[in-house]
């Protein structure tokens, strides 16, 4: 008793629900790309330890199947904190934005940036639970300004949206190289 | 001063003044919104700055750097909720002040302590260039391995409860990347065959996920919540007169950033520890520190802004981010061509005192525009937060896509913005990733090009610099677990805190 009193001392860390989740999967991952160190990297004859092509993966992934162990280990000798499931749901729920993100990316070389751009920031204030006027027109606003200053100004590269080759000579052009 | 002139001369033009001021002022207002935070601001507009030239994108993510903890004091003072996350200790002292009716003078304490400390540490920076010239062309391949290595030690470690968390998230990103083709050998890592991840993963896309996606995430998924400061009576001048009263403390904190600054891993927050201790033991009114304590509040805001000066003396001199936002800036850099290091040093110190001469001038701008527009700045941190978090998501899009147009790098992004809303909600720090994934890339490079020269282990350390690094390492190691049993020995209970919350920076 008096040993485990001792190390659970020595792990002692500021936890959250959910930690021992996240310890038990970051170890068995770490655990499973080490496995693959003969699958995924290459040997090369005669060279010199450091200059092995696996000599850094293996060095990282040793280093961090270790210390996943230990937080594993300070985790699990740690006092159970309740609404670990919960946590985890809230992990699982921010897989949603995720996905408005890369929707966002997917449909702006299509429908264009600064279409694109306003639909999300409206369609994302509407699903954060604004409805009233203001808040949608702060989004378009918002939208606006983001082309303007990046595409406009900053002339990051972003393609052109497909749509735009749908529109009358005088505006295509302005639309293709500014918007 | 040949090439403090051409310095002068080569920031003496419209685009790099303006980025300067967007920069600067851009970098207070960022601040001072909580939630955001430079990291954020610099992640985003990262990619945007490689089309410009490097002095240009340079001053402005140094405008964002250096400004926005001046920022940042504005929200920890008025509504106990820090802008920054190093500006977490500025709340004690700040908001007891606000609510004994002393909003102004502290509002005005914290913009004059972190002006002190702001020039204090540009001007430790400019007196130790020198010396910096001399010493910087003595680290060769195996010193800056070392030294790396150092910073990866420093990182871990000062992660103090969380070291083993710490330890295996800077190890995982050496191994991000290693992920990719070997640019010696050209065989492939961990790429289980699949060609988006022949080219490995970019350090802009894990930023930009780790830091943006993931604030973004956790903004829209938190309850919605519009932060209300009552605006500001009387003149903000006060405070420079005050603060006159208390130079000593001022000086000693901004000297604790300077040296916390200059050491990778460690930053502001050890830095304001020191500082604030120091300031309780050497007060003559030590029970007021915690209650709305001028001296507390000064020592907090005075080390915090002494900082990132002195973090740019690793950057330049020897090429060693000490923390992630610096790790960005090295990004630019790179993308430029501009590898920074002892060459710099010899071959473009009119650079340099450029770099030197915008820090001057942001922390003037700085100033002056807070002096002046603070009730502005309340206004606008009233921003509801999930609209916050929509605008994140919205302008994280044009820093990942900008890069080279890759739905691949949007969906990897996405995937690490989880990872770090996983990593923000269990309190465990981003920083180590970001630093494992630079240091790490330094060190394999460092390593392969000593091993040129080395035939038994111990030739890593025969040269007088590398020898003093390897023992300032096993120091640390040594001091941390003498600590540790210590510790142990008398029982000391940690609070349970949030200061390791160095991923909102």
């Amino acid at each position: 008793m008096a040993r485990i009193t001792t190390l659970q001392a020595l792990f002692k860390r500021y936890r959250r629900p959910g930690d021992i989740v996240f310890a038990t999967v970051f170890f068995a991952v770490s655990l499973a790309l080490l496995a693959q160190i003969g699958t995924q990297t290459a040997m090369k004859p005669g060279a010199r330890l450091a200059a092995q092509p696996w000599f850094w993966p293996a060095l990282s992934l040793g280093g961090m199947t270790v210390f996943a162990g230990l937080h594993l280990m300070g985790s699990a000798l740690s006092e159970r904190i309740p609404g670990r499931w919960r946590e985890v749901g809230v992990w699982v729920a921010s897989l949603e934005y995720a996905v408005w993100f890369v929707g966002y990316a997917l449909l702006v070389p299509r429908l264009g940036y600064l279409p694109m751009t306003i639909l999300f920031a409206v369609g994302l204030t509407l699903r954060s639970g604004y409805r009233s006027g203001a808040a949608l027109g702060s989004a378009v606003g918002a939208a606006l300004a983001i082309v303007l200053v990046f595409k406009t100004f900053l002339h990051v590269k972003i393609p052109s949206g497909q749509i735009y080759e749908h529109l009358p000579d005088g505006i295509r052009q302005i639309m293709l190289t500014y918007f | 001063m040949e090439n403090l002139l051409a310095g002068a001369e080569m920031l003496a033009r419209w685009d790099v003044l303006v980025a300067l001021l967007i920069g600067s002022i851009g970098g207070v207002i960022i601040g001072a919104i909580p939630g955001v935070g430079p990291a954020v601001a610099i992640a985003i507009l990262l990619p945007a700055t490689f089309s410009m030239e490097p002095i240009v994108g340079l001053t402005m993510l140094l405008g964002i750097y250096g400004s926005s903890m001046y920022g940042g004091a504005l929200p920890a003072v008025l509504i106990n909720t820090p802008g920054t996350a190093v500006n977490a200790l500025t709340t004690y002292d700040g908001y007891p002040m606000t609510q004994n009716g002393q909003a102004t003078r502290a509002v005005s304490l914290a913009y004059s302590a972190s002006f002190w400390g702001g020039m204090f540490g540009i001007l430790c920076l400019i007196f130790l260039s020198p010396v910096l010239a001399v010493v910087a062309p003595m680290f060769g391949s195996r010193e800056i391995f070392l030294a790396a290595l150092l910073g990866i030690v420093l990182v871990v470690l000062a992660h103090r409860g969380q070291v083993f968390a710490a330890g295996m998230l800077a190890m995982f990103g050496i191994f991000v990347q290693t992920i990719g083709l070997d640019a010696v050998t050209y065989t492939k890592r961990y790429t289980f065959d699949m060609s988006w991840l022949s080219s490995g993963v970019d350090l802009i896309v894990v930023v930009l996920g780790l830091f943006a996606l993931s604030q973004a995430f956790a903004l829209l998924l938190e309850p919605d919540n519009s932060p209300q400061a009552q605006p500001l009576q009387g003149s903000m001048f006060g405070g420079f007169r005050e603060l006159w009263g208390h130079k000593r403390v001022a000086t000693v904190s901004s000297g604790f950033g300077v040296l916390m600054g200059i050491i990778p891993g460690v930053g502001e927050f050890t830095a304001q520890f020191l500082s604030y201790t120091y300031a309780q033991k050497t007060s003559k009114s030590p029970e007021t520190f915690g209650h709305g304590s001028p001296e507390g509040l000064i020592a907090s805001e005075a080390s915090n802004n002494a900082v990132p000066a002195a973090a740019m003396i690793p950057l330049l001199a020897l090429g060693i981010p000490g923390e992630a936002l610096t790790a960005m800036m090295l990004s630019v850099f790179y993308v430029h061509n501009v590898i920074p290091g002892p060459q710099l040093f010899a071959q473009h110190l009119d650079f340099i005192y450029a770099l030197y001469l915008a820090l001057i001038l942001l922390n003037l701008i700085v100033i002056v525009f807070l002096m002046f527009s603070t009730n502005l700045l309340t206004r606008i941190i009233r921003i509801p937060t999930r609209f916050l978090g929509m605008m994140i998501l919205s302008m994280s899009f044009v820093g990942v896509y900008s890069l080279r147009n890759s739905i691949t790098d949007c969906m990897m992004a996405a995937g690490f913005g989880v990872f770090g809303l996983v990593l923000k909600r269990l309190n465990l720090p981003i920083v180590p990733i970001i630093l494992g994934m630079v240091l790490g890339g330094i060190m394999e490079v460092k390593l392969r090009a000593a091993m040129a020269r080395i035939n038994t282990p111990l030739d890593m350390i025969n040269r007088p610099v590398a020898f003093l690094i390897f023992c300032a390492i096993l120091l640390v190691i040594g001091l941390h677990i003498r600590t540790l049993i210590r510790e142990h020995r008398v029982r000391v209970a940690d609070a349970d805190h949030d200061m390791h919350d160095t991923q909102t920076r």
